[in-house]
């Protein structure tokens, strides 16, 4: 009898524990909130402190140093570039005042050039024109002396041929020709004319 | 057990919890803390995810970034702001850790959208395991920044002194409700949309009442996504907050 309640009451407990399995793992439906069901909670917690760790790992390791890195560098490029814009529109200002030094300066020689040119051609001028003066004054000078020798030459021929005149007239109306009378005579005369 | 029975006798069947189950992935059995589970597989996923879009996504180091880049730079340049606009210059030495914590919860949250998806961030163990990180490790730089100095932070010395006495004992309790409204928050908001959307789901057996349930579906899904986003950003922020406490514990 006892041997056989035994049994019983093993074979009863089997059952219960069979049961109570069969709720807390066969069914697939949840019985209150899954979130306060502690005994996930160790497992829930371990897996995730092994993702936060490899996460934490992964992003401060790898992939922040390199966002950094690539923000830091496109922050240099354009700072760079910048910089290189700055530099060029620099040099173009530098380049266009050269280029309006270098005209003014052109225009200034050339001011200069023709100024010394003009000078020169002044001075070559002043003393073409001077030359051209004293020549017109020693050719004048000469053309006065000729003219007066001329004048004297013609005064002498004039004087000869009134003398001749004279002696040939005295003589011809038979008087006797007394040479010194003659010239003194035609000298008379042709002082008022001749004068 | 007994509201479930009675949908079944009505011809519709609701579980909306059945999405939060933590289920080995291989085979039944018990869960042991190395079982490896679908919290396991989802946390894996989400790991994997947020190095495709941080690390596989930079790969190619561009001083012009493609699109994939792009969205990592500004993932970022957003958290990078948020926290040194908070805390301070000297917060940024934690950038890599609220970087870490704001990636995985917005991954998180976001594939846990994903239909079949199981959302990490709907467990309290897993959000009460982060926010505990962020009050331990800022209770800890904070003495060890200020040393006694940090206790401050619970006397409000701009408050008349008759009344500081009761506001240090509120000032406690708030700290130390921290990480309490911190996990709570961001679980409870996980786990309340997504059960709002089976519940949603459900509805639509019945012929009649499936257009009106489909579009509240859609309507919540889309809530959701915001929900998932803002939720990363607060528990991100409040993070910087309690880290600029414990940096700078006068107010």
């Amino acid at each position: 009898m006892i041997s056989l309640l035994q049994e019983a009451a093993t074979t009863a407990a089997e059952h219960t524990e069979e049961a109570a399995e069969a709720a807390a793992h066969g069914s697939e439906s949840a019985s209150g909130l899954p979130q306060l069901d502690f005994s996930t909670f160790p497992n829930q917690i371990f897996w995730l402190i092994v993702t936060l760790a490899v996460l934490y790992w992964v992003l401060s390791r790898i992939a922040l140093p390199r966002i950094a890195a690539v923000l830091s560098d496109r922050q240099g490029a354009i700072t760079g570039d910048l910089m290189a814009a700055e530099e060029f529109k620099q040099k173009a200002k530098e380049a266009e005042a050269a280029y309006d030094k270098a005209l003014a300066d052109a225009r200034a020689e050339a001011q200069k050039i023709v100024e010394a040119n003009r000078a020169e051609i002044q001075k070559e001028l002043d003393a073409a024109v001077a030359h051209a003066d004293a020549e017109i004054g020693a050719r004048a000078a000469e053309s006065e002396k000729r003219i007066r020798e001329i004048r004297d030459s013609a005064a002498n021929d004039a004087r000869e041929v009134a003398r001749d005149v004279t002696a040939e007239l005295v003589s011809s109306f038979g008087g006797s020709v007394d040479q010194s009378a003659i010239d003194s005579a035609v000298e008379t005369r042709l002082k008022g004319a001749l004068q | 057990m007994a509201s479930e029975a009675q949908g079944e006798e009505a011809g519709l069947s609701f579980h909306p919890m059945d999405q939060f189950l933590v289920k080995p992935l291989f085979g039944e059995g018990d869960v042991h803390w190395y079982t490896p589970t679908n919290v396991t597989l989802w946390l894996f996923i989400v790991a994997v995810a947020i190095a495709a879009l941080l690390v596989a996504g930079t790969r190619g180091r561009a001083i012009v970034p493609n699109r994939v880049q792009s969205v990592a730079e500004l993932a970022y340049g957003m958290t990078y702001k948020m926290v040194e606009d908070v805390t301070g210059k000297d917060g940024l030495k934690y950038f890599p850790y609220i970087m870490t914590l704001f990636m995985f919860i917005l991954f998180s949250n976001m594939l846990g959208l994903l239909p079949k998806a199981f959302t990490v961030t709907s467990h309290i163990a897993v959000t009460g395991v982060l926010a505990l990180a962020v009050f331990i490790s800022v209770t800890v730089i904070g003495f060890a920044k200020n040393g006694a100095q940090f206790l401050g932070l619970f006397w409000v010395s701009s408050a008349p002194l008759v009344l500081r006495p009761i506001l240090a004992v509120i000032e406690v309790i708030s700290y130390f409700v921290r990480p309490v409204s911190h996990s709570i928050r961001l679980a409870g908001n996980m786990m309340a949309g997504h059960a709002v959307m089976k519940v949603f789901a459900g509805f639509a057996a019945i012929a009649v009442i499936s257009p009106i349930s489909i579009l509240a579906v859609t309507a919540i899904y889309g809530l959701e996504v915001l929900v998932a986003t803002i939720q990363a950003y607060v528990f991100t922020i409040l993070t910087c907050v309690y880290l600029k406490d414990a940096l700078h514990p006068q107010h």
